[in-house]
């Protein structure tokens, strides 16, 4: 198990080091500098700002610097909010997009896979079809489309909650909702066919043999079988969300690191486009390491073989 | 029990002739036989939403793609005194299709506020007058384009790349995996943005980010299968009379991946058209003057609580065609591999 | 009951099942006893019935089987008129059964002492503790060493023959009246097939259960049973003691059965096999369902299906070859050798009893 860890963690740090490498070296290519936008400097003033930035040096010293920089989590100053550091500027945002990120997460993988049961066990019935048309048209409808119909009708209209901005709890419903979109039909669909899988099973026969009843089989003998292999569709599901957030921060005004890769984006803003690339695959690696490591925990035919290497 | 039926004669108790015995025989196969998509293509027939979902695909590729032919309108020609002109379809007289509009609570004529005289739009105008149905055709069109150039390079790139991943195996496998295992480990569309930023928005750059991203699921699944197939008999067969590893993938592996491919291919197909969509949406994909579905969302959207149809058509369109897919590629699946659903 | 012998009488079972393609006629009039104690062999080839009889003895068959009448009789109830919830009460508890693959017949994420306490907590209410105590006496009764430390195992864990031994005792746990194995072995390799036969046998010894066994091999059925059915294409064709079905069979199915299995005996290099394929269900042939296949066919039999002839009171075979009327046949040389041993066996029995005309006539045959 600690073998198998330090892999990983290995194979994580040399994930981030290719991506910073590519990320850098992909900016480099890029037309515009911190002066785009900024007209009328005098040389001595572009000299100035280049320095600020580091830009006068040569590209390889350049490449080094930063990435000395990413391994003490510095990626640079902003070129948008100068004198800001990009770290800071992360640091300051990724708070909101967590929580809307792991509320969306969560409440869409457990309505997911009550949904995704309800439709397996009561297969072929009116709630399986009810079950299967909302994770068709949840898994099918953009999630900037979802995001404005939530934000109109029930935030403008019913005025239930606030259409935008950020606060309390009630801010955070909205965005959530939007989010969990995704995950709760993604969920909802792989549950379903996966417990239709394990209820056809041998074992499940045996159990009835047993004398279980309806109830009991499901809770003893399906549910486990098929939530196993939901841990492993939690990475592209996070994945899905990181997607996600970038519209659903702008649509309700979530001053999250979501809204501000799009920002970045936008205004070639390089420093923080980096920063926040180097950020989202370090959040997918973990995420991705600590599904494996559940997924090992969880079964026990995975669980055993690990000791035993 | 044997004294209910007719009389019994003794002539009854003769053996059976061989010639007699030739008629009794129940082996002969009574239907046609079919081949494994033939046998899935049948099943997908008795599929109703799929065969709706592939009849509404197919109108959208005539519409789409037929569209510079009967297009009333020049999709990017502005009239800004035509500007957010509700749809109008002559003839038909309910509100939403009549060109008036609900403002603070009476409804106007719009068209004749504008002097429009006898033109109409029958999904009404943007806010530049441009004319909203010829837009959304042509945004389906590029969602279609994509979708087609999406499958292309699943085809040619993922499919090939996980053939040679599994059937190579050893270190080439290792490496290939390693690879994949690191382009998985960042969001798609962050690579896209990353791409399109140095490409230049636009189309080209959306196809190149599309094709880096889109073949690697593909690549992983086509992997898994070959695995498999690669230790069954019918290949070590082939392997042990000496075909060649060329004609072995064409002639024995690829047909036996169809199912996978075709299945994958139809998820992929969405998840192209979305991610189009949204960096259109988000101001970096195709570029103004040309219509996208996820620009004339983002257009659309700004109106909504006053314009409502500039987003609702174009956001319908869009979900109807993701909806198409989805239901087509489960419908797909299905019938591929009838033991999932009853 | 009709007898205080049996233990579940089946009476005129008939099922169907609602396919796309049409109604399959799967069980065709089935009828038979299980007497207390014995093991009552149901044998026959793939697709003739065996299993549908027994699920729906168990009343687990899949939801587009439609029963078409018929009676099962256990402890004088009809268990087909049961709710789902009274036969949830029965399975597990008088009635149990085995499956054919032990590989997937065990929940995989579930340590096995809970698979095997399951039913003594579902039927006798015991606590947990007590469930397990009674559960590893079971996995010592059925030779699982080290069960004390095994009990916290997983399924994967085990070997196929173990796990065939973790499923007998999931069945036996709560001392069942009838024990349903349906191939039970099939899965396994031929010798761990033989200790999991012994195994049955010493474990009905010891908790005097009765057994439905069902199987396609014939090899298994001698050592096993005390009376064999031969099914074909959803009806019973032949049943009597296993000496009258092995030394004395009557039906051609049973001669075609007999000599496609090797034995000490056998000479030549190939074994006879049966032509041709069992008739499709959706539209069963007019007469006898064996007709198309079998050498020794007569007109009747595509016309009228045969009834049962009484061969002994114990021995019943559905064919025409057994009326008074038909021309003489001469069933296959190794049947003949079958026969003659049986003669000797049964020589001293018959002189004592002469009520059997249709004995003398099977003489002639």
């Amino acid at each position: 198990m600690v073998k198998y860890l330090g892999k990983r963690i290995f194979y994580i740090i040399l994930t981030l080091f290719i991506v910073s490498t590519i990320t850098f070296f992909l900016m480099k290519f890029m037309p515009g500098t911190p002066l785009t936008n900024q007209a009328k400097l005098t040389p001595g003033q572009i000299h100035q700002i280049y320095k600020q930035y580091g830009l006068d040096k040569p590209v390889w010293q350049q490449y080094l610097v930063y990435l000395a920089g990413v391994v003490h989590g510095n990626f640079g100053i902003s070129f948008q909010f100068s004198n800001q550091a990009v770290s800071y500027l992360i640091g300051s945002r990724i708070g909101p997009s967590l929580i809307i990120g792991g509320q969306g997460m969560i409440l869409g993988v457990l309505v997911g896979l009550v949904l995704g049961s309800l439709g397996a066990v009561k297969a072929n019935t009116w709630i399986d079809t009810t079950s299967t048309i909302v994770s068709i048209l949840l898994v099918s409808i953009p999630s900037f489309v979802l995001a404005v119909l939530l934000q109109y009708y029930l935030g403008l209209k019913l005025k239930w909650f606030p259409i935008a901005d950020w606060g309390g709890f009630m801010y955070t419903v909205l965005p959530t909702l939007a989010l969990a979109a995704s995950p709760l039909a993604e969920t909802a669909r792989f549950m379903r066919t996966e417990m239709v899988d394990v209820l056809s099973s041998d074992y499940i026969e045996l159990a009835k043999a047993k004398g279980l009843g309806k109830v009991g089989i499901i809770y003893h003998h399906a549910l486990r079988n098929s939530l196993i292999p939901i841990i492993t569709i939690i990475g592209p599901l996070t994945v899905n969300i990181m997607t996600g957030s970038m519209v659903v921060e702008n649509i309700f005004s979530v001053p999250g690191i979501g809204e501000q890769f799009v920002k970045s984006v936008l205004t070639n803003d390089y420093p923080t486009i980096m920063g926040l690339t180097i950020v989202y695959c370090a959040m997918l690696c973990v995420v991705l390491l600590i599904t494996d490591i559940l997924y090992g925990l969880i079964d026990p035919r995975i669980r055993l073989s690990g000791n035993s290497n | 029990m044997a004294d209910n039926a007719k009389p019994i004669s003794a002539g009854d108790f003769k053996p059976v002739t061989a010639g007699d015995r030739g008629n009794l025989d129940n082996e002969k196969i009574s239907a046609p036989s079919l081949t494994f998509l033939q046998d899935s293509w049948r099943r997908l027939r008795k599929n109703k939403a799929a065969m709706i979902c592939l009849v509404i695909l197919i109108i959208l590729f005539i519409l789409a793609f037929g569209s510079s032919f009967f297009e009333t309108h020049n999709p990017n020609a502005t009239n800004p005194n035509l500007a957010n002109l509700p749809p109008k379809i002559p003839g038909i007289d309910i509100n939403g299709f009549n060109g008036t509009l609900d403002q603070s609570g009476t409804r106007i004529n719009a068209y004749a506020q504008a002097h429009a005289g006898n033109a109409y739009y029958i999904l009404g105008t943007d806010y530049l007058g441009r004319d909203l149905f010829s837009r959304i055709l042509y945004g389906t069109r590029i969602s279609l384009e994509i979708a087609l150039i999406a499958s292309f390079f699943d085809l040619a790139f993922g499919v090939v790349y996980g053939i040679v991943s599994g059937w190579m195996g050893g270190r080439v496998d290792t490496i290939m995996q390693r690879i994949i295992e690191i382009m998985l480990s960042i969001p798609n569309l962050v690579v896209m943005v990353l791409l399109i930023l140095v490409l230049k928005p636009g189309m080209s750059a959306i196809i190149y980010s599309i094709a880096i991203t889109s073949w690697i699921n593909m690549a992983r699944l086509v992997r898994a299968q070959t695995l498999e197939l690669k230790n069954q008999e019918f290949i070590l067969a082939a392997r042990a009379l000496g075909e060649s590893s060329w004609k072995i993938s064409f002639k024995h592996l690829l047909p036996n991946l169809s199912s996978v491919i075709i299945i994958n291919l139809m998820f992929t197909i969405p998840t192209a058209i979305f991610f189009e969509a949204f960096l259109s949406y988000i101001g970096i994909g195709i570029s103004a003057p040309q219509a996208s579905l996820g620009t004339l969302i983002n257009d659309g959207q700004k109106n909504f609580q006053f314009l409502p149809y500039q987003m609702w058509y174009p956001a319908i369109v869009l979900s109807v065609l993701m909806i198409a897919f989805n239901i087509l590629g489960d419908g797909l699946r299905d019938s591929f591999d009838p033991k999932g659903r009853e | 009951m009709e007898n205080d012998k049996n233990i579940l009488e089946v009476r005129n079972l008939k099922i169907n099942f609602n396919t796309y393609a049409g109604t399959v006629k799967a069980i065709r009039d089935v009828s038979f006893d299980l007497r207390k104690g014995e093991t009552l062999a149901i044998v026959g080839e793939s697709g003739s019935g065996k299993t549908v009889t027994t699920r729906s003895i168990m009343g687990l068959n899949s939801p587009n089987a439609v029963i078409d009448g018929g009676t099962i009789m256990f402890k004088n109830q009809d268990l087909l008129k049961k709710t789902r919830k009274q036969m949830d009460e029965i399975r597990g508890n008088d009635i149990a059964e085995i499956f054919q693959d032990p590989m997937t017949s065990l929940d995989p994420t579930m340590k096995i002492g809970k698979q095997i306490a399951e039913p003594l907590i579902i039927h006798k209410g015991m606590k947990r503790e007590k469930a397990y105590a009674q559960a590893l006496e079971m996995m010592k009764l059925v030779g699982i060493e080290n069960a004390e430390q095994r009990i916290n195992n997983y399924p994967h864990q085990f070997s196929g023959g173990m796990r065939q031994r973790i499923v007998i005792a999931i069945a036996l746990v709560n001392y069942p009246e009838i024990l349903i194995a349906d191939e039970p072995t099939t899965a396994l390799d031929v010798t761990i097939q033989a200790q999991i036969l012994d195994l049955m046998k010493e474990l009905q010894a010891k908790i005097n259960t009765s057994i439905i066994f069902i199987t396609h091999d014939l090899g298994v059925v001698a050592g096993m049973a005390d009376r064999v059915a031969v099914m074909y294409a959803g009806k019973i064709v032949e049943y009597g003691t296993v000496d009258e079905i092995f030394y004395n069979p009557k039906h051609p199915y049973t001669w075609g059965l007999l000599n496609s299995m090797p034995t000490m005996d056998t000479t030549g290099t190939e074994l006879p096999s049966i032509p041709g394929t069992p008739p499709d269900l959706l539209d069963p042939p007019k007469g006898d369902a064996f007709a198309a296949r079998n050498k020794y066919a007569l007109e009747i039999d595509t016309k009228q299906e045969p009834p049962f002839f009484k061969v002994s009171d114990t021995h019943y075979a559905a064919t025409w070859l057994l009326d008074p009327r038909a021309p003489k046949m001469t069933p296959p040389e190794q049947i003949i050798e079958r026969q003659k041993h049986y003669a000797k066996l049964t020589h001293k029995t018959i002189d004592q009893h002469k009520d059997t005309h249709v004995e003398e006539q099977e003489e002639q045959l």
